[in-house]
């Protein structure tokens, strides 16, 4: 009892530092309401729209709040669970915007931190957390989606590096990141899964292209990559030669649990409308109720599973879960949640949800119908809805292959 | 509010688990329903419940209870669930001493909670009318008469009423049928002339009864609380009965889902173990994570009970939407995957669907939450 007491008053004089913290550093614009065209990647190349974007990435990037619960002295926050939590409280608390959106923190970094070298933690992950470098993902191939472990993309031993050679596809900002982590075939005679490398590639290395996929709801972030002669130093091979694919997995565990919060309204990217004030604008309202009483139902059923997803994730949380197998729940079940609602939305809004450009259509309500589209890749992306459920039942459920 | 247990209800928890696989796994429900049991519960085994305090649990120290709150109760209620275990726990322990705990007067704390604590008296909340659980839908009467009140009208559906000592009747002291206002509660001892208490039988095999009250006759004393204005003190009643009753749908789904996972892994067709087949494979991953939500959302009712939060009625109801709509469905999908003896008496996995459809009724099933939770966020 008396630990615990002496713990909330840490936490309570924490959360003061960080208020004040918060007061004195997040610039006003940052505290409005996220435009897109502002949206922070970081990177070599970045452009900032609004001038305080940057300022409030470099603020929150030198405190290691862009990666709070990362250590300090890799260059994040060295925040425990509680402290973390505080934080995100008080940043929600004021509506500030995230300082940095980052492949290099959601993913790679622990990974990094699990499976990198002291050097690869020292030269990468400051660079990953002052939103620095961008990263960008190559996992999936034309020829491996769902199968994923068949990737052909090859790296050839040359002594002091590799030679890689190759295809990549769905990789997502390719055309705009600094560097991206590969899985490369390392051990063509090998088992397929006993012959995969976990590899980090300069985009700027002779030889990388990039060219970007037109998506059913219109531009995308997707792009092809192609590898024709890349040169990769060996130094920049994360663990061990022919076991990349213990790390890939892992990578991916984090990647679900970061896609799963789009199951969450808010989460994740599209337009942010609430289903159930989309549903009263355009449906209108009886008494105070969404006024079509079969859409109120489908829309309160979806809301209370929203309700128990969400303290799902909670509790996964308070459990102190790590990245796990039960990963998969969560982006199962997150995506396939958040596909519901844009159906819900667009189903609502009636011939107002079917837009594509300015013609007879607001700038919200087009945004609602690409983004209806976009969550249609949710369920793919990232292994598909039934690939987490082959997860479940084999690694959870320990049912037979 | 952390969706965890503490140490305390995790104990409560094990202990209740070792309780329900030593002394009541499910041959001791078979047995009492093979027998035809006339109460549906044992009463060798309440006493051992009884002494190992759970009678006490939600009531007052300086009753001689243990005040380990609704997280403590739940826990017990989803380990007794996992074997099927019937008690007077759900009836006794929680909605009557709720309800004279919450509604009654400290002489009538005194009166009752000790006997309950110490076993000597189960109670029975009375309310449903219905074919539907609907609990401001009371036509029954009360009118006082000089010094007595005369109660008339009938109940349905109440849970072990026919066993109960004490029967706590809702009825309408003014007011009409539909409004929370004018509705009190009374006690009544079960053998009161005019109170006629007829048990009817169920596909779950327990302990329900149908009540007639006939110028039932109690005396001013049998009064919970104050006249007319129980209503919204037996909404928060019947949310905290809602939660233990969906903690002992958890158990109930737990277990029937762990049995039809272990057959998937044994039964062989084709020459394998039919769980390699997708086919149930996909369907047993959706039930683990539909499990898994009702998990969240019964410890998340639990605790905020306990913390008077004031999302309690939303919790409630979203608890009890969940686990009635997860128990339905892994119910139906366990004698699917057993195939052939999944639908045999001899098995036990139909005793699980037949109690479900029966616990998805009791106070409101998921359409009726669904409404409800509708209504209070504003949809």
């Amino acid at each position: 009892m008396r630990k615990q007491s002496k713990n909330m008053e840490h936490l309570e004089q924490f959360r003061q530092e960080v208020r004040d913290w918060l007061e004195e550093n997040c610039p006003p614009t940052m505290r409005t309401p996220l435009v897109p065209e502002e949206e922070v990647w970081g990177g070599r190349n970045a452009e900032y729209v609004n001038p305080e974007s940057k300022l409030w990435l470099e603020r929150m990037g030198e405190k290691g709040w862009t990666a709070p619960n990362l250590p300090k002295e890799y260059g994040g926050g060295g925040l425990d669970r509680d402290e973390t939590k505080v934080l995100h409280q008080e940043l929600f608390k004021i509506k500030a915007r995230p300082p940095l959106n980052s492949f290099g923190i959601w993913m790679l970094a622990p990974c990094i931190i699990e499976f990198g070298s002291e050097e690869q933690k020292r030269e990468h992950l400051p660079k990953i957390i002052k939103g620095e470098i961008r990263w960008c993902q190559g996992y999936s191939e034309p020829g491996s989606g769902s199968d994923l472990a068949s990737l052909s993309t090859k790296a050839e031993d040359m002594g002091d590096h590799y030679l890689v050679n190759g295809q990549k596809v769905w990789t997502s900002y390719a055309d705009k990141a600094d560097w991206i982590f590969a899985l490369v075939r390392t051990g063509p005679k090998e088992p397929k899964h006993n012959g995969i490398s976990f590899l980090l590639i300069d985009m700027a290395t002779e030889g990388v292209s990039t060219k970007p996929i037109t998506l059913i709801s219109g531009k995308s972030p997707f792009c092809e990559t192609f590898f024709d002669n890349v040169k990769a130093p060996k130094e920049n091979l994360v663990g061990v030669e022919n076991s990349g694919w213990t790390i890939a997995k892992k990578l991916l565990q984090h990647e679900r649990n970061f896609i799963s919060n789009f199951g969450l309204a808010g989460g994740g990217t599209g337009s942010g409308a609430d289903v159930v004030n989309i549903a009263k604008k355009y449906l209108g309202e009886a008494n105070g109720q969404i006024a079509n009483s079969a859409q109120r139902e489908n829309i309160t059923l979806h809301k209370m599973k929203e309700h128990a997803f969400g303290l799902t994730l909670q509790r996964s949380g308070d459990e102190g879960a790590k990245a796990s197998a039960a990963s998969s729940m969560f982006k199962y079940y997150g995506t396939e949640h958040n596909k519901d609602r844009y159906e819900l939305m667009i189903a609502a809004m009636g011939n107002k949800g079917l837009g594509w450009t300015n013609e007879g259509f607001s700038d919200d309500e087009q945004a609602i119908t690409k983004a209806w589209l976009r969550t249609k890749a949710n369920s793919i992306e990232g292994g598909t809805s039934e690939v987490q459920l082959n997860v479940i039942s084999r690694r959870v459920l320990d049912l037979p292959n | 509010m952390k969706l965890i247990l503490t140490e305390e209800q995790q104990f409560l928890k094990d202990t209740a688990q070792s309780f329900a696989r030593d002394k009541t796994p499910v041959t001791h429900f078979r047995e009492l329903r093979d027998n035809e049991n006339s109460q549906c519960w044992d009463e060798s085994v309440w006493k051992e419940m009884v002494e190992l305090g759970w009678s006490g649990i939600l009531v007052p120290e300086q009753f001689g209870g243990s005040e380990f709150g609704m997280a403590g109760i739940s826990v017990i209620m989803q380990e007794l669930g996992k074997t099927l275990t019937p008690s007077p726990i759900l009836s006794t322990s929680v909605l009557g001493v709720s309800a004279i705990n919450m509604l009654g007067s400290d002489e009538q704390k005194e009166n009752y909670l000790p006997k309950i604590v110490a076993g000597e008296l189960t109670t029975a909340l009375a309310i449903d009318e219905g074919n539907h659980h609907d609990p401001f839908a009371i036509d029954a009467t009360a009118v006082l008469d000089g010094d007595e009140w005369v109660l008339n009208g009938k109940k349905v559906f109440v849970v072990d009423g026919a066993s109960a000592d004490s029967i706590l009747l809702v009825a309408r002291t003014s007011g009409k049928s539909g409004e929370s206002n004018g509705i009190s509660v009374f006690a009544a001892n079960k053998d009161s002339a005019g109170l006629d208490i007829t048990k009817i039988s169920t596909a779950d095999s327990r302990n329900y009864a149908n009540i007639e009250m006939s110028d039932l006759k109690l005396d001013q004393n049998a009064l919970l609380g104050e006249q007319d204005l129980a209503g919204e003190t037996l909404e928060k009643i019947l949310d905290l009965g809602r939660i233990a009753i969906s903690a002992e749908m958890l158990g109930n789904t737990e277990e029937a889902f762990e049995v039809t996972v272990n057959y998937l892994k044994e039964r062989k067709q084709f020459g394998v173990q039919i769980g390699s087949f997708q086919a149930l494979q996909h369907r047993a991953a959706k039930m683990f994570c539909e499990i898994e939500l009702t998990k969240s959302a019964v410890i998340a009712a639990m605790h905020a009970a306990d913390e008077n939060s004031n999302e309690l009625e939303r919790l409630s109801s979203l608890a009890k939407f969940q686990a009635g709509e997860t128990l339905h469905l892994v119910s139906n999908e366990a004698i699917q995957m057993h195939g052939g003896i999944g639908v045999t008496d001899e098995y036990d996995i139909g005793f699980y669907l037949k109690r479900a459809r029966v616990a998805e009724q009791i106070f409101g099933t998921s359409e009726f939450h669904q409404a409800r939770y509708a209504d209070i966020s504003g949809f």
